[in-house]
């Protein structure tokens, strides 16, 4: 099992120079989290929260001001394939067909053309994509774009998914699907997953733990278990499941930690 | 009154509808016009000359012009018939095409990736970017003669800025995402400039060819009249010097419509190479 780690991370931008008056400023405080490859973290809060900082931290995208992150104990210092990242606005490449699309993390890899081509139709099959392999991606609606973003994602053979609001552009119906849709592959690909989300009712639903980030700076502050993506990976139906009381009790507990400073907020 | 009727009234008019309220019919399509403006033009031209109000010398009719260009096209002028005048200069631009994508391309690319690219590279190109080519054929001749290479030279230098900056344009214009996905999908350095980079400056680096050709067909017809035995531009000019006003009009012509051909070309290559760039 593969376990992502943040171990006291900070991040802090510097003042910018020549600015009368900038100070540094802390984006993310004291981070301390483990994400395990059987694992569906989901991370929530409010905007300026962090979030996406606290992806990119794990991407490798941006350095940590203080704090280490590692993959197995190794420390992360770049962008890597066993980290792989699916966008909000799934970042495609629209020069290159659904296909070529998917199939693009196994040309970096070297991987012969025949060969390439059928692993990534076998996982354009898996989204349930198996016609769309030669149509344009901008022929593609939101849903079946994300899936692509997706399959894309599996090509590389991750240990870690992380998924930055991946569902935010859809809406509702398509939305439910792929949420639906995002449980059975996390659990089919045996990759851990970290899921940035500013839905509560998503990260409840998604997510083995929840956590919560409070900003300014962006500090873990909640921390809890939810079981409803087992529930809906064994059948349940998630209408079914956002409608159970237990669900709602926790919906309107997240919600009122995540806005728990609004009023010193609005007052200030 | 209806709200469908309220929003009817308050939505802006568009210019079909205001065409169909000013004539009260189908619009007259753009098209259209501008066959009327040209017809119209040519027809005021073939009275002018018909009714002698402009000396024949300046300005021959446009039969004359026809007839002019039916003899260039099968006897020639000046030891070449138009299509090897037309020959000769097409070999020149796309001669310099060649040599200005081949320079240009790689030197954008330096210029928007690199701190040192863009340090050495930029003064050169804003040093000749705002130079008139016939600037510095003069200097051109001196170095490489009166030959071919000098008209080429000239032609891919005044292509050569269009042609790199819009590659570095291209190159920096790159969609973060696009490449911190390829980062993430294991690429490296070089991987994200040849699989992302690369791909997505294709639509910005064909603008410029575009416009280099743009440029390098007006610096091939300036360099021809000053510096060549044969091409469009040289045929003009002899034209000119024996006052033989109907070959230097039909010239003309021929010029403007391979520029248009050109254009057309470029387009039509830009929307089948990168069909994708109206959806990013």
């Amino acid at each position: 099992m593969s376990i992502l780690t943040f171990r006291d991370v900070s991040l802090r931008y510097p003042p910018q120079p020549g600015r009368k008056g900038a100070v540094e400023k802390r984006v993310l405080d004291g981070i301390n989290l483990q994400v395990a490859s059987d694992e569906l973290v989901a991370v929530i809060g409010r905007s300026g929260s962090g979030k996406t900082s606290l992806l990119n931290l794990a991407a490798g995208f941006l350095a940590p001001s203080a704090g280490t992150i590692t993959v197995d104990g190794v420390p992360v210092r770049g962008p890597g394939a066993d980290r792989a990242v699916v966008f909000q606005d799934d970042a495609l490449y629209p020069w290159l067909d659904a296909l070529n699309n998917v199939a693009f993390p196994l040309k970096l890899k070297g991987v012969p053309l025949a060969e390439r081509r059928a692993r990534a139709q076998a996982l354009l099959d898996r989204v349930g994509l198996a016609d769309a392999g030669d149509r344009n991606i901008w022929e593609l609606s939101g849903g079946m774009r994300q899936r692509v973003g997706i399959a894309r994602a599996l090509a590389a053979e991750p240990r870690f998914l992380l998924l930055d609001e991946p569902l935010g552009a859809l809406d509702a119906l398509t939305r439910t699907r792929m949420q639906e849709f995002l449980l059975r592959i996390k659990a089919e690909s045996g990759a851990g997953a970290l899921l940035i989300t500013h839905s509560i009712e998503e990260a409840l639903l998604l997510g083995t733990r929840v956590v919560v980030l409070s900003p300014n700076p962006g500090r873990l502050t909640a921390e809890i278990e939810a079981g409803f993506n087992a529930e809906v990976r064994a059948g349940a139906s998630v209408a079914a499941v956002k409608a159970s009381p237990l669900f709602k009790r926790m919906h309107a507990g997240l919600t009122g930690l995540i806005h728990s400073g609004d009023d010193e907020e609005l007052a200030a | 009154m209806t709200f469908s009727t309220d929003i009817e009234t308050l939505a802006p008019a568009t210019d079909a509808e205001i065409g169909e309220k000013a004539s009260a019919g189908r619009p007259v399509p753009v098209a259209v016009i501008s066959a009327i403006t040209i017809t119209a033009i040519i027809g005021v031209w073939a009275l002018a000359s018909y009714y002698a109000l402009v000396s024949p010398v300046f300005l021959p009719s446009p039969r004359q012009v026809v007839i002019a260009l039916y003899n260039l096209i099968v006897t020639g002028f000046v030891d070449a018939t138009l299509a090897e005048h037309v020959g000769a200069s097409l070999y020149r631009i796309f001669g310099a095409l060649i040599a200005s994508i081949l320079i240009g391309i790689p030197a954008g690319i330096a210029i928007g990736t690199s701190r040192v690219g863009r340090g050495i590279l930029d003064p050169i190109v804003e040093f000749l970017r705002p130079l008139p080519p016939l600037a510095y054929l003069p200097l051109i001749i001196i170095w490489v003669g009166i030959g071919e290479a000098s008209k080429i030279t000239v032609i891919a230098l005044s292509m050569l800025p269009s042609i790199i900056l819009s590659t570095s344009a291209g190159v920096r214009s790159v969609s973060k995402d696009h490449v911190n996905a390829a980062r993430s999908l294991g690429a490296t350095r070089r991987q994200v400039l040849a699989e992302v980079v690369l791909p997505s400056a294709v639509p910005s680096i064909l603008t410029g060819v575009r416009i280099a050709l743009g440029a390098g067909w007006t610096t091939l017809v300036a360099a021809e009249l000053v510096a060549a035995t044969s091409g469009i531009g040289f045929m003009i000019q002899s034209a000119a010097q024996f006052l033989v006003t109907d070959i230097v009009i039909a010239g003309i012509v021929v010029i403007a419509l391979i520029a248009i051909l050109l254009e057309f070309l470029a387009r039509l290559i830009e929307r089948r190479l990168v069909p994708w760039a109206a959806h990013r």
